[in-house]
Order: structure tokens, then sequence, then C-alpha cells
């Protein structure tokens, strides 16, 4: 790989306002940016940086109230003043795009064959059947297992690490001189994302184009890039050849982002702790409906899995997308319909109604993966913090509840004089926060934590990692930590589970578990995860 | 975008909800405010036109039958002599002399018998002359000088086939038809947003049997239902509401399952039932305030839908009845009269149709204002 070729893409001063009815917002403030022929360049930076709208506007695709300046050149041409029929036959084809989220850029309605043939059919002019060829010999490329099945295939038949690679295909679709990779990876499991830059990487030494990768992980980028801008609020703070960046990073905020890793390891809990939860056999299978020609048959979610926890301690559950983890941390909570027994604190919480869960709900809490999801958007803060209160402690004033909110928001790091905003005010770190002041609110014992970090960028994951560690050193909670990143699972629980399929594949201690991993697939999923780690541990 | 760090700078205490945002781009929207404006005129108007209005909505003036729309006033200068010499006819009077001073008209006036001072009545009764008085009768009491005020009055917008004055009219008739249509979509919203959330929330059998049950009553005709309840209850303003607020609930209870159907999955609900909040709470807290934004755009489309019913109603002559009066009266009276006074169906027309441009308008842009893609 060379860089030192003329860049093929040339932005220069490139601005992004946003009018909106507070005000213009500057996203991003005049960058520069090029890559060559056969280079990858990484932008790299937290959410808001700006990174994503600055390729937005390069490629014409912002939002009605977005206006972009500068000069981003392609093939001599500036991008940005181009008429848009020009600029149509640039983008989609010399220049093409993926997206983060593979399982909403493909249409549901038609077969993978039919939306990679399509485009080359109207703006290729070739005949639908040399499309379906040329189809056939993409996902080939992209090594989509058995491609002559797959051709025939709708989006919902495949897992999102094939989706994404079909929308890698569709990209290459024309030749393409620069492919602009927007978090490509980021939705995906580690395994899968693993994949999915070993073939990028490969795709690129074959085809020779330009790749401008797009994340906010600086791990992705170690393995992958050949030079790296840093940007922070719309500014680009640093640039540079990757081992550069890597080695001596001079800006304070890339030295940030590369000490993002959570670090450190849980104190065990005393041997005198007396055991909280217990779980013998709990399975979930749901049902699938019995169609006209085809039978009914059972799905087993969760197949048979049994742990113990004692107060104090944590459990971290991994596992891929579709192990059976998050359904299992549900099933614990008798949240849905399992089979098995749980018992907590003495009690059997397996197959209680409703009504007899009601006064144990307030001990067991549940906090979610994502917390744009997870906060009802008509809700002050305030009132979303309370509300447990108002289930549980009813007999409590307006004012106190008041009172015992502020309290659980000044415990999450919280400036409790921002109750009465509504959760879209908050950044995606703030609004864990309030989740988690949510559950901490009803002073429980243990918490089911569902990947609460996985949605959020590495430095917020390390202070919520930080967070949930010392609320559990102050008020001796259980956790049953969920999550597919072994970077976080590693820094904060004691046991760990590892789930293929519904089943417990691998448990024991943290440290046994990471050091020397008996199964394969235990391996595979540390292998993913910790390269990245182990490479920047070497280097820095 | 979103704003990123931890450390929002210090910001405001009091939060901005959803709802204060859409309110800003609602006003951002010319032509949503254009129509609200126009909205609260019609309905400031048929508040406060009917007691401001010379003219009660019931009053005849038998006089003034069909005249058209006008800035001037009636009588019209060369209505009043033969009105005058008609009246006098039929007082038995005969008039030696004839004289307009100023709004006056003076007239000595003779008969062969004595005049009877109540003859002035005659003049009186007429809608175009007030405050008539005989003096200086003479001796025999058969001749005397008759002296009679002319009563000037405005129909801006001309009046019924009835002689009653259209601008109170159509005021009045606005009351009506916008009471009925703000009424009957409360109730239809409340009835349909409960059922709805309930129905989806609960989901399972309950809500398949709660929607069959709105199945069934989709399935009814409408207008046989209506007729139904006229003939057993006669026609009546409250049945209105009762007939047009029990089908319309239908659509309202569907868009609301439906979207608590995908609210129900989010995340929040999740959290909620997860802390044992009951289902009430649940609903109340969580779902109703989410399905709102639709039903507000919805409840926009349906005021105007239930006044167009309503006035489909009263065409068919099964709506409010005289002298009370809707937009629907009026317009279906105005047709029938459209061949040479056509001011009967154009001036309660354009209120009407002003009306559900507005209302659309509004619903326009309230749907833009809510959709929460346009942040």
């Amino acid at each position: 790989m060379t860089s030192t070729n003329a860049p093929v893409l040339d932005i220069q001063n490139l601005t992004v306002d946003f009018d909106t009815p507070t005000g213009t917002i500057a996203a991003v403030r005049g960058v520069d940016m090029h890559v060559g022929a056969g280079e990858t360049v990484a932008i790299v930076g937290e959410s808001g940086s700006g990174k994503s709208q600055a390729m937005m506007a390069a490629m014409g695709l912002l939002a009605a109230n977005g206006r972009a300046g500068g000069r981003v050149t392609y093939d001599g041409a500036d991008l940005l003043n181009l008429p848009l029929a020009k600029l149509n036959t640039l983008r989609g084809r010399k220049i093409t795009m993926i997206f983060q989220e593979p399982m909403t850029s493909l249409d549901p309605l038609y077969t993978i064959g039919r939306q990679l043939a399509e485009p080359m059919v109207v703006h290729g002019g070739l005949s639908w059947k040399a499309a379906k060829t040329r189809a056939l010999e993409l996902l080939k490329l992209v090594n989509i297992p058995d491609p002559d099945r797959k051709i025939k295939a709708y989006p919902y038949e495949m897992s999102g690490g094939q989706r994404q690679r079909v929308m890698i295909a569709m990209a290459l679709a024309n030749d393409p001189d620069v492919l602009i990779a927007d978090e490509p990876t980021t939705a995906l499991d580690v395994t899968t994302q693993a994949q999915i830059l070993q073939l990028l990487a490969d795709l690129q030494k074959r085809l020779g184009m330009a790749v401008m990768f797009i994340t906010h992980d600086l791990g992705i980028v170690r393995r992958i890039a050949d030079r790296v801008y840093v940007m922070k609020s719309g500014d680009v703070v640093e640039s540079g050849e990757t081992d550069r960046i890597f080695t001596s990073p001079e800006h304070p905020y890339t030295r940030m982002l590369l000490d993002a890793e959570p670090t450190g390891a849980k104190p065990p809990v005393p041997a005198a702790s007396p055991p909280l939860l217990e779980a013998q056999k709990v399975g979930v299978a749901f049902s699938v409906d019995a169609g006209l020609f085809k039978p009914r048959h059972e799905l087993k979610a969760v197949d048979g899995v049994s742990f113990a926890l004692r107060r104090g301690q944590t459990l971290g559950i991994v596992g891929e997308s579709g192990s059976g983890k998050s359904t299992l941390g549900r099933a614990v909570l008798n949240l849905l319909p399992a089979t098995g027994r749980v018992v907590y604190n003495g009690d059997v919480i397996s197959g209680k109604s409703r009504a007899h869960m009601q006064a144990l709900r307030r001990h067991l809490q549940l906090v979610f993966q994502d917390p744009f999801g997870s906060l009802s958007p008509r809700l002050t803060v305030g009132q979303i913090v309370s509300e447990g209160l108002l289930v549980h402690e009813p007999q409590l004033s307006a004012a106190d509840r008041d009172a015992r909110a502020c309290q659980a928001l000044e415990e999450v790091a919280l400036d409790p004089a921002m109750r009465n905003r509504y959760p879209h005010e908050f950044s995606g770190g703030q609004r864990q926060r309030i989740a988690i002041a949510r559950t901490m609110v009803l002073k429980p014992d243990l918490v089911v934590l569902d990947e609460p970090t996985s949605a959020l960028d590495r430095t917020i994951q390390k202070q919520i990692v930080e967070l949930l560690r010392d609320l559990q050193a102050a008020h001796e909670l259980t956790y049953l930590f969920i999550s597919h990143d072994l970077a976080v699972v590693r820094a904060l629980a004691d046991t760990v589970m590892v789930m293929k399929q519904g089943k417990v594949i691998e448990a024991g201690p943290t440290d046994v578990i990471f050091q020397s991993p008996r199964d394969d697939y235990t391996r595979e999923l540390i292998g993913a995860a910790m390269l990245t780690q182990s490479q920047m541990m070497a280097t820095g | 975008m979103t704003v990123s760090t931890s450390d929002v700078p210090h910001a405001p205490q009091k939060g901005r909800s959803l709802w204060d945002d859409a309110r800003d781009r609602l006003f951002a929207n010319r032509a949503a405010v254009a129509s609200m404006i126009v909205l609260g005129v019609i309905a400031l108007l048929s508040i406060i036109g009917p007691m401001l209005s010379p003219h009660p909505f019931d009053k005849v003036y038998r006089d003034y039958v069909k005249v058209p729309a006008s800035l001037q006033a009636y009588p019209r200068p060369d209505q009043v002599q033969p009105a005058f010499e008609a009246l006098a006819k039929r007082a038995r009077l005969t008039i030696e002399s004839y004289d307009r001073v100023g709004d006056s008209i003076v007239a000595e006036v003779s008969s062969r018998r004595a005049i009877d001072p109540r003859t002035t009545r005659y003049f009186d009764r007429s809608d175009l002359f007030k405050d008539a008085a005989l003096t200086d009768m003479a001796e025999d009491q058969r001749a005397g000088r008759l002296r009679a005020d002319i009563n000037f009055v405005h129909f801006y917008f001309g009046t019924d086939a009835n002689g009653r004055d259209m601008m109170t009219r159509t005021f009045i008739a606005g009351r009506v038809s916008l009471t009925i249509g703000l009424l009957a979509t409360a109730v239809a919203i409340s009835i349909g947003v409960l059922y709805g959330a309930t129905s989806g929330y609960l989901g399972g059998r309950v809500d398949r049997l709660m929607m069959r049950v709105v199945d069934i009553l989709y399935s009814l005709p409408f207008i046989f239902f209506v007729i139904m309840l006229v003939v057993f209850f006669g026609r009546n303003f409250v049945l209105m509401f009762i007939a047009v607020g029990a089908v319309e609930w239908l659509d309202m209870a569907r868009i609301v399952r439906g979207q608590t159907l995908t609210i129900k999955r989010q995340e929040y609900v999740q959290a909620a039932e997860a802390m044992g909040v009951s289902d009430t709470g649940i609903v109340r807290r969580h779902i109703i305030p989410n399905t709102l934004g639709p039903v507000v755009v919805y409840m926009t489309l349906l005021v105007p839908k239930v006044i167009l019913l309503e006035s489909f109603l009263s065409f068919l002559g099964l709506g409010v009845q005289e002298p009370m009066t809707s937009w629907g009266v009026l317009i279906s009276e105005g047709a029938r009269n459209l061949q040479g006074s056509a001011w009967m169906l154009i001036f309660p027309s354009i209120f009407l149709t002003s009306t559900l441009f507005a209302l659309n308008f509004i619903g326009d842009g309230l749907r833009d204002a809510l959709d929460p893609k346009d942040r």
C-alpha cells in the first residue's frame, strides 16, 4: 500500500452548518483531508465529532437544513458545486458508501440478487442476465458462503455480518475509486467485526481503491488504516501515520481516546457473602407458529442454564448476538415465561404471577442497551427516575420523590438541576446514567445490565464502567452483566459465562477464562476482541 | 446531530419537551399559522357574532324575503314610497301629500271615517317603518299628519327565503357546526384512545376480541344507523354527537392500537414492566402520551370530517332542527335557492370551506411538526 500518489479525493476547508430553530450549529469547522489510491484513511472521533457529517457533505447527502462550504475535489471536479445530475454519475459509482446499520440498509421486499443487480441494470445498462452473473461474482468476492443459494435469499434470511457483506458487494458493483465506510462494523459482533475488517483490507489490496474509514474505535484503526485523522467537535485535532499516532500521540484528546479501554479488575467478594441468586436449568423456548405446510417447532433460546451468585458478585455473560444471553437475563427476572428454577434470597421466583412479583421488583432491576430507547421521550428525567417510587413507595409525597430522584441523579454524577429536562436533550452517556439512576433510586439488590455500554463511545464506556463499579462498591450490588464486549466484562466481572446458541459453553472465574480458555469458541471470541488491545499494549 | 460531551453547558432549569419543539416548528409554518388565525376569527365570529348582530337569528323580516347581500342599508330609496302607499291603503288612509324629511316620512292623510290612533300600528308592524305617530289631527278626526321614521337595517349577507338575516344565521350555524365538530371529535378520541391503547397493550385474546367488536361496528351502515336513531329518539342535537362519535372512534381505536403495538416493544415500556409498574400505569404514563402525536394530527383531520358529516346529515334532513341551523343546513337551503339568490349558498359555503381548509392545513402543519424524523 502506497500513499505517495496524488490524492483521489481531496477535501479542503470543509465546513458543515445546520440551521436549527435555536440557531446555527457548526458541525464541521473547516477540515482538510485527502486519500490516495490504494490508501486507507481512518477518521476517528466520538459521536458528535462531525466525522460522519463531513463525509455526508462530501457526498451531497446532508439533511435539508445543512449547508456545506469549502472544496471537495474528485477527479478535478468540485463535488460541492456539481450539478445534481453530474453528481449522481459519480456517487454510488465511483465514490460509494457503506453504512453502520446493515439491518435497515436493505429493502426487505426484494431478494439480495435483485437488489445487487438493479443498479447495474438501471445505471450500468447491463441486461438482467449479465447483472445477475455480476451479482454472483460480487457475492463470491465478499466471501458470502453458498452464493448460488444466497443470491435468491431475502435480507431477513441473512445475519448482520452477511448483510454487511452484501452492502459491501453493492458498493463495489461499479469498481469505485473511493469507498467511504461509516462505522461498518459497529453494529456487529466482535468475531464478525474481525471478519469484515479482514474482508475490507483484502478487497482493497485486490482492487486498489481508496478507503475512508469512519469509526469511533481506535482499536480497529490500528489494524487497517495507513493514516488517521482524529476529529473532535468539528475539527481535526491530530492527523498522521497510524504508527505515529499510536506510539506518540500529541493531542491530549488522542491520548484520551487511546486510553479509553476499560481497565482494572473487580476485587473478589468475601467468601462469607451470602448467596443471593441461584438459577437451575433455566430454559426459554419460543414456539414458532405452525404454518399451513410447515410443522410447529420450538426455538430454544436458552437451554438449561444454571449459575449461582453471591451478594456483591458480578457474573459476566458473554456471547454473540442470538446466543440467548439477553433472554436469559429477562428469564431470571421472571419477565418471560421460562422453565427451571430461580431462587432469589431464599424465595423461588420462577413461575410467580405478576402480582406476586410486584413486591420483589424493586430489588431486581434491569438496565437496557439502548439509552435512546429505554427512556420515555415524553417524560422529564425527574419523572423517569422517580417512577419506581410511585409504584413501590406510594406513601412518599411528591417533594420526597423529587428529593430521592435528585439524590439518585447525584449518585450517577448528573446535575439534579437537569431533572426537568427531557431525555432527548441528553447525550448517550448521560442517558445511560439516567437509566442507571432509575434503577438506583429503588436501592435494588440485583441489577441485570443488558449490554449497558455497547451503544456508547469508548471514552463514555469507560466512565460508565467506573460508575457501575463505584455503585457496586457503595451499595453491595450484585450484577448480572450481559455483554459481547469482553474488555468491559473483564474489567467488571468475578465470573464469566460464555454462551452460544442458548447453551453455556464455558464458565469460570474471569482470570481463568481470559488466560486459559478451554473452548475454541471462547478462544475465538477473546482473540477477536483482544487482538486490538494486545496490539495497543504492545506499542503503547 | 447530538451534542456529545458529558458536561453540557449550564442549561436552563426547565427542559424543552418534544411538545415545545413541535410548537416552535408549527409556528414556523406559515400556512398553519395563517390557518390558525382564520380559524380563530371564524370561531370568534361564531361565538360573539350573534350577540353583536342587531338581528336575532330566528327573526323573520317579511318585507325582506331573499334580499341580496349588500353593504347599503335597506329599505332602498325607491322602496319607501310604494311601501308607504301600500300600508296607507291597507290602513284605509288617503294620502294627501307625501314628503320625505331626512330619515322620516311626513304625510298628510285623510280618511272617510274617523282615524283610529291605533292605525299607526300598521306602519310600526312593517319592517320598513318605526315610531309612526299621528299629529295635528283635524276636529272631526278624519284628517291628520302621519309621521313615520324609516327603519334602516343592514343585511350584509342578504336574507334567506323566510326573510331571516343570513349573517346572524351563518354565525349561529358556525357555533353549531364547530361545537359538533369539537365535541364529537372529543368523544371519538377519548373512546378511541382508551380502547385502542388497552386493546393494543393487553394484546393476545383480549386484543382480538376487542378488535372484532370494532370490526362488527364498522360493518354497520352509518346512514342506516343514524336514520334508526332519529326514528327512535327524534331529531336531537345530542343525538348527533352520539351518532358521529359512535362511528368515528373506530378509526381512532385502530390508529392508536397500531401505535401501541410498536410502543409496547420499546425498551422504556419493558423497563417500566421490569420495575413493576401496573398495566394502568404503563398505559397512562408511557403508552398514551407517546401515541398523542398521531392522535393530535388525526384530530385536526377528524374535526372537518365530522363537520362535513353533520352537513351531510343536515342536508338529508336528519340534522339539527329549525330554527336552529348549521352550515350544512344553510348550504342545503342555499343549494335549493341557487337560482336567483346565490348569496344564500355563497356565504355559509365560504365559512365552511375556509374552516375545513384551515383545519386541514393545521393538521398538515402538526404532522410535520410532530414528525420525529424532522429534528
